[in-house]
């Protein structure tokens, strides 16, 4: 069955912003997808909301809607475009559930569009967890005994049959929301409504837990001649407990027998045959007891999924290219194996290597939360390590995750080394996100493997093989101590258990660059090592490497000009899509411009590390040591460290030191701008103003400052990223309580502190410059009020409060700061506005989070002009020059995994805790910025009950916003003294209990689904409880939550336009084409 | 311990020596199935091989008793990149190292297996010798040079059984009288995963020795005949080829492995030396009457020559989309059918099991 030519128009729904359990891995997929398709000479056309992807890039598709994912957006997409197919499986648990939608309200059929990929009753069969337990059974396959609930009368009456500890988890939900762990009847009900709430069907499924039973991931492709393939296996390092996202997982399975491979294998097709995954690819989740072997089916995935990311990095098989061409009609055996060329993609990867994907945490952001792990996923990212044994693999993925670990091993590290036995123990039991650092303390403690193996139930494999990495330090060490040497056949060893260079050296106390000096010396160099989906059967042609120590070297340098990329490493909040996708233009540019691209990154989840974007690509940590190995090897013409975000800046100057080429804005330009002190003069001589400002290295130094410069400060370690610990205070008890609780000030950290400028407006401003000519990509303005981290806030562009003098202005601060830092590329600049006075907040000589959404609103690709630039070229010949006028008005407003964390404070603050981003575009402010909203999980409502509460402060400028609500139609809830201004002004207003005023309160109201929208600013520390239980009731019953009244005046003006206008669905290219 | 592995071409790689210590020769083949270790090391046709595993991690699982497909280890020798001393699995009851020891197996761990698999894919595949011996490296080629080819060896005869025997062993024969079909094993090292799946399938089994008489198969009245897989160059096995030739259009005759480069000789076909083999569990072979595709396991050196098949008689009915090499004919008059790959897999993808329902129906 080859090409369908009966189609010809493709839609393609992508996975919106970056949330939890849903990020940039969708991107990944959804790029290659839409590669994939127009290589075919369909016509894609795209929708998702997220500006921040390579995906939504005008040459990805040819019809680049970036609107909200919601049926009414879709359906007036639909109209416009009229595709023949509908393609949801690559775009996520949201793609999925909005064809679900689509289809059944008739949509699709009325637009005679046809679901590909996967029918709605495939997709129902998956995705009910009642229609597929029933699905498993039918077919023979073992299930953990419960069932599915839509009430909680149900939900009790199943506890009759089942016991606890419990399962509880939602249908049609993404990352395990809404799901838990339940051990007593206690925490049973609110577990069972909390689930319900989460599922958007009300359905949960109770299942009979099977905690400590080993936990597997089969990925699978079928066509529609049903030919099937398992394109990887993967073992969670965790047992069943710890949601896969959450788990460390590894690369194949490691600890079954063919025969229960086999079995596995066997079910997996009986089952995508009963479910009907016809043309794509699949994920099934399998646990295994460790005691008997019985395996039972767990869930499964009709879709390209976070797995499926990682299986195809892990083998180099593209599963979400295979899957668009076998959604068009293709057969397997019809589609070339990219990497062989010779043989087809119907086989199934052998791996020669072993694969380590752990996953990065951010639960600093979030205090007050706890930090174990459970069946609902909190991680923000993830590295992948690949290395010949599972030893070397899960070494490279720990120094890959950034968090300061060199390896495996705690020494040294203050978290751990008083950590008592008892509490060791405790906190064993449960998964952490440093539970394997914990278990070398354990063994530093004495504990065995068997020991660690009846506390956590990790299996014995793994833990043994974590303990030879522990008893080997000792080796080490204690050849070193006997003899002050190491042998060359040791240190190889040490380096083939992935040991780093760090490492060592705080085992033998010497300084990392001692090591590779002994190390070279020795001729103890790594070898590369192809990824190839065949284990060298075939010969390759697919330039994927990883290092190793084994003999042989496969990776021969060329002798073209050549230009090294550093990525971005493991996504974290601060730190993510948007660098990558500088990273992936960079490529792009490179290579059109006849330069070789190698690209270095560590994150499967990623466009970069796709073996076809870059001509090389090494899958390596971004470390000191790991980026220098390749640099060595292939002695490139330059390295880019500007697009990788912090990652590669932390090691501009030791690169700098070690002679290695570095293109683009010097690393004593970043340092220049970074320190305080340069960075002060440099500002003085420019005459440019800044707010106040000075460094403290203790408490007594710090309130000094605070006398001189006068409160309130903003307040932050040095050399952080997405606004660390970074607070403001008003007074001087406050700065006494940051400087004692929040950080720990120091000679060589010292703590930075500005004079907070309240009220200001702020302006982030990238620019481009080729070191003589400077010019603005675009200037965006916060919409809420400075105080708010430039990553959280929302922004539009063009600035409405900005007048032609300033304009001139910014320009002109923008055009001398890129001088002075002598920037060749991007430079982004923070300003405020406070009483006409422009103070600038902050300098960053390197591409910043905001280039792709300016890009796209742009029609400009400034990530690429950065390379030409450092390239060689200026901006006259590049022909950018900027234009201030926009025909359009476009808003990003950022997206917070609150929903994950129910302690999380949800009123912004300088601290960033945004996961992701949307763009709402359109004619006018009101139509951009309420597309916008929409476009976040939690869209606004056209009318309904406004639950209004403001602090004193805000009370006058609340009065507008509530009279035009009123005028739209919405009924107006208040809290007694919001309620007595408002009726005062003649406005009806319902009065509500606070939470401590009795029952029933405006918790209550919100649970009971009374509350529509909310507009509470903070009330100050002594109504904070009552603030987080209303925030968490809001999240929970996903009532969109306004926490500024700037976002209440815009939702306003959005809602005003919203009936006043029909809005407007165009795609980029239109949009570029005025 | 040290250990060095040596090839025939002058390469040595060093590293542990695994399982016992000693000198072993045999072809160097590389195996990339990721799981199935101890039925690829007790599979009678890796005979007189050295078996190298591209998969890095071995002996993670032990061994068990369940998964042996013969009464002995057959491979000669085992090469691999770690080695897992230690075991999970439930069902072990051994470790690997323990195993190679019990069964006297020379084996080599701490290999560059992948620079060995590029080397013989490069190179072709090609004597070997494992060995602790210390002595210098030239002795050693000297006695590796020296020793007997693969090529043009009958080894069969060193694998097959002495003496007939029926399946399930050990079990009282009047059990086994009630099943339907009676087939007539012919054992060039037949893997114990075949007789397992005939036996499942109503087949009542006797075994017997390769070099069995044509008449003395016959006598035993059988409904079928099986050809076993089994090690080495099929050219040389010319009694068992005669004996097929024999028994062709009397019986339905079913083989697998050696068993159809048997079929392929008796029926007037040749063989030739694949450059490295096909060793593994993820080759894609289409089933030509229906386009599907099954992912099967793989364990071969030698191939009919698909031209070499008389035209008019055979039609082709699975092929390799690796590399286009013939995975399996029929007859088309007589009831005779054969695959080159495995479907009884142990170990590899179950995709392929039909055919011995296909035997079956050959049979009724």
């Amino acid at each position: 069955m080859p090409k369908r030519n009966d189609i010809k128009r493709i839609l393609v729904i992508g996975s919106g912003p970056i949330v939890i359990g849903q990020a940039c891995e969708f991107d990944y997929s959804g790029t290659q997808a839409c590669k994939a398709l127009r290589e075919e000479g369909f016509i894609v056309i795209l929708v998702n909301s997220n500006p921040a992807t390579i995906m939504t890039d005008p040459e990805f598709s040819d019809r680049t809607y970036i609107e909200p994912l919601n049926v009414e957006a879709l359906e007036r997409i639909i109209e416009k475009e009229r595709p023949d197919v509908l393609l949801p499986t690559l775009g996520g648990q949201t793609s999925l559930n909005l064809a679900v939608e689509l289809s059944e309200s008739g949509i699709l059929e009325k637009y005679d569009v046809e679901l590909i990929g996967a029918t709605l009753e495939t997709i129902q069969l998956a995705e009910d967890r009642d229609l597929f337990r029933n699905a498993m059974k039918e077919i023979g396959m073992n299930v953990p005994e419960g069932g599915c609930v839509n009430t909680l009368e149900e939900a009790e009456a199943i506890l009759e049959k089942i016991r606890f500890p419990l399962i509880i988890r939602p249908a049609f939900t993404l990352g395990g929301i809404g799901g838990s762990v339940v051990y007593n009847r206690e925490e049973y009900a609110d577990a069972v409504r909390w689930g319900l709430s989460a599922s958007p069907v009300t359905e949960v499924l109770i299942e009979e837990s099977v905690l400590g039973w080993k936990e597997y991931e089969l990925e699978i492709m079928r066509d529609g001649a049903d030919n099937f393939v398992v394109v990887c296996s993967i073992e969670n390092l965790d047992p069943m407990g710890i949601h896969t996202g959450d788990s460390v997982t590894v690369a194949p399975a490691q600890t079954l027998t063919d025969r229960e491979y086999q079995a596995m294998r066997n079910a997996a097709k009986k089952i995508v045959t009963r479910i009907g995954v016809e043309t794509g690819g699949a994920n099934i989740q399998f646990a295994v007891d460790p005691k008997t072997g019985e395996m039972v089916v767990i869930e499964m995935n009709p879709r390209v999924s976070r797995s499926s990311a990682l299986a195809s990095k892990a083998t180099g098989f593209p599963i979400a290219k295979i899957a668009a061409k076998l959604a068009t009609g293709y057969r397997l055996d019809e589609i070339p194996n990219d990497i062989t060329q010779k043989t087809p993609a119907s086989f199934e990867p052998t791996i020669d290597y072993v694969v380590v994907k752990i996953p990065r945490w951010d639960f600093e952001k979030f205090p007050g939360n706890s930090n174990r792990l459970s069946s609902q996923m909190k991680s923000v990212g993830e590295a992948m390590g690949i290395g010949r044994t599972f030893k070397e693999a899960l070494n490279k993925t720990l120094r890959s995750l950034e968090n300061g670990w060199s390896g495996f091993h705690a020494n040294g590290n203050s978290n751990y080394d008083t950590m008592d036995k008892e509490a060791l123990i405790e906190d064993m039991r449960f998964g952490t996100p440093d539970r394997l650092l914990k278990i070398w303390r354990a063994f530093s403690l004495g504990m065995t493997s068997q020991d660690v193996f009846k506390i956590t139930d990790i299996d014995i494999w793994f833990l043994q093989h974590l303990y030879q990495l522990y008893a080997f330090e000792k080796e080490i060490a204690g050849a070193w101590q006997a003899t002050g040497s190491l042998e060359p056949a040791l240190l190889r060893k040490a380096k083939q258990y992935g040991f780093s260079d760090q490492h060592l050296g705080l085992l033998l106390d010497k300084p990392e660059t001692d090591i590779r000096k002994m190390r070279i010396d020795a001729g103890v160099v790594p070898s590369y090592k192809i990824v190839d989906t065949c284990s060298a059967e075939f010969e390759s042609f697919t330039p994927y490497f990883y290092s190793t120590y084994d003999q042989e070297n496969e990776s021969v340098p060329s002798s073209n000009k050549k230009v090294i990329i550093l990525g971005g490493g493991p996504n974290r909040i601060g730190q993510g899509i948007e660098f990558d996708y500088c990273c992936v233009h960079g490529i792009m540019a490179l290579r059109s411009l006849g330069i070789e691209a190698i690209m270095i990154n560590c994150n499967p989840e990623t466009v970069s590390t796709d073996y076809d974007v870059a001509d090389k690509l090494y899958f390596e940590p971004l470390t000191y040591e790991d980026v220098l190995n390749v640099i060595d090897l292939e002695k490139p013409d330059g390295v880019i460290i500007q697009f990788g975000g912090q990652t590669p800046l932390k090691l501009a100057l030791a690169l700098e030191k070690s002679g290695v080429p570095i293109w683009g804005s010097s690393p004593n330009s970043i340092d220049l701008a970074e320190d305080r002190d340069r960075f002060g003069a440099l500002l003085t001589s420019l005459n440019i103003p800044a707010p106040r400002w000075g460094t403290a290295r203790s408490l007594a130094e710090a309130l000094k400052v605070g006398e001189t410069i006068g409160f309130p400060l903003m307040v932050r370690p040095s050399y952080v990223l997405g606004g660390r610990a970074m607070e403001i205070v008003y007074d001087a008890a406050g700065l006494e309580k940051y400087m004692t609780q929040a950080v720990t000030a120091s000679e060589d950290h010292p703590v930075l502190l500005d004079r907070f400028l309240e009220d200001a407006f702020e302006f982030d401003v990238d620019a481009i410059s080729d070191g003589d000519q400077v010019e603005i990509c675009g200037i965006m303005q916060h919409i809420e009020e400075a105080g708010i981290h430039s990553g959280d806030s929302m922004a539009v562009m063009p600035p409405y409060l900005l007048s032609l003098a300033q304009h001139d202005d910014l320009k002109e601060y923008t055009r001398m700061l890129a001088r002075a830092l002598d920037v060749k590329g991007i430079i982004n600049i923070q300003y405020a506005i406070l009483f006409d006075t422009i103070y600038v907040l902050e300098v960053n000589p390197r591409a910043s989070r905001t280039i792709p959404f300016v890009s796209k609103v742009k029609g400009r690709p400034f990530a690429k002009m950065a390379v030409e630039i450092m390239a060689g070229k200026t901006l006259k010949e590049i022909g950018y020059t900027y234009q201030r006028e926009l025909p359009y008005v476009a808003v990003k407003e950022s997206v917070f995994p609150f929903d994950r964390f129910e302690k999380a404070d949800i009123y912004l603050r300088p601290e960033m805790r945004s996961t992701g981003e949307v763009m709402g575009i359109g004619p006018n402010f009101g139509q951009s910025v309420f597309k916008a909203f929409q476009a976040t999980n939690i869209a606004v409502p056209q009318s309904g009950v406004v639950f209004i509460s403001v602090n004193d402060s805000d009370k006058n400028r609340m009065i507008p916003i509530a009279e035009g609500l009123h005028a739209l139609g919405w009924e107006i809830a208040a809290t007694s003294g919001t309620a007595t201004l408002l009726s005062n002004r003649g406005l009806p207003v319902r009065t509500v209990l606070k939470v401590n005023e009795g029952r029933p309160n405006i918790v209550d109201d919100i649970t009971n689904g009374e509350i529509h929208l909310i507009i509470k600013t903070p009330l100050g520390r002594r109504s904070r409880e009552d603030e987080f239980a209303i925030g968490w009731a809001a999240i929970k019953h996903r009532v969109p939550f306004i926490t500024t009244l700037s976002a209440a005046e815009s939702i306003l003006r959005g809602l005003r336009d919203y009936g006043a206008t029909p809005f407007e669905h165009k795609c980029l290219q239109e949009y570029y084409k005025n | 311990m040290n250990a060095r592995l040596l090839l025939s071409d002058g390469t040595v790689f060093d590293g542990l020596s695994l399982g016992s210590p000693g000198t072993s020769v045999g072809e160097v083949v590389f195996n990339t199935a990721m799981t199935g270790y101890q039925e690829i090391l007790t599979d009678p046709s890796y005979h007189y091989q050295l078996v190298a595993m591209t998969y890095p991690q071995i002996g993670n699982y032990g061994v068990n008793p369940l998964d042996v497909e013969s009464r002995s280890i057959f491979a000669n020798g085992f090469i691999i990149r770690e080695y897992s001393p230690v075991v999970s699995n439930w069902q072990a009851d051994l470790s690997l190292d323990e195993y190679l020891k019990q069964y006297n197996i020379v084996g080599i761990s701490e290999v560059d297996t992948r620079a060995l698999t590029r080397h013989l894919r490069d190179h072709g595949a090609q004597m070997g010798m494992i060995t602790t011996d210390t002595a210098p490296v030239n002795e050693l080629l000297e006695t590796l040079r020296s020793s007997r080819t693969l090529v043009g060896s009958n080894i069969v005869q060193e694998v097959t059984t002495e003496a007939p025997y029926d399946w399930p062993l050990d079990t009282p024969a009047a059990n086994l009288d009630a099943l339907p079909y009676r087939v007539a094993v012919y054992d060039f090292g037949v893997k114990y995963n075949i007789l397992r799946l005939l036996q499942e399938a109503g087949c009542r089994l006797r075994v017997f020795p390769a070099h069995t008489p044509h008449e003395d198969i016959l006598a035993w009245n059988p409904d079928g005949i099986f050809l076993s897989n089994g090690p080495g160059d099929p050219e040389p096995v010319k009694k068992a080829v005669a004996s097929v030739r024999a028994l062709l259009g009397k019986k339905p005759i079913f083989g697998i492995c050696l068993g159809i480069q048997i079929l392929g000789l008796a029926l007037g076909g040749r063989t030739t030396k694949l450059k490295f083999g096909h060793h593994g569990a993820n080759h894609p072979v289409k089933h030509l009457p229906t386009g599907r595709i099954e992912i099967t396991s793989q364990n071969h050196g030698f191939v009919v020559d698909i031209d070499s098949l008389p035209k008019d008689d055979i039609k082709i009915t699975h092929i390799n989309l690796n590399d286009g090499t013939l995975e399996g004919f029929k007859h088309k008059s007589l009831r005779a059918f054969a695959v080159q790959y495995h479907p009884e897999a142990a170990p590899g993808p179950h995709d392929s099991r039909y055919l011995f329902q296909q035997f079956i129906e050959d049979m009724k």
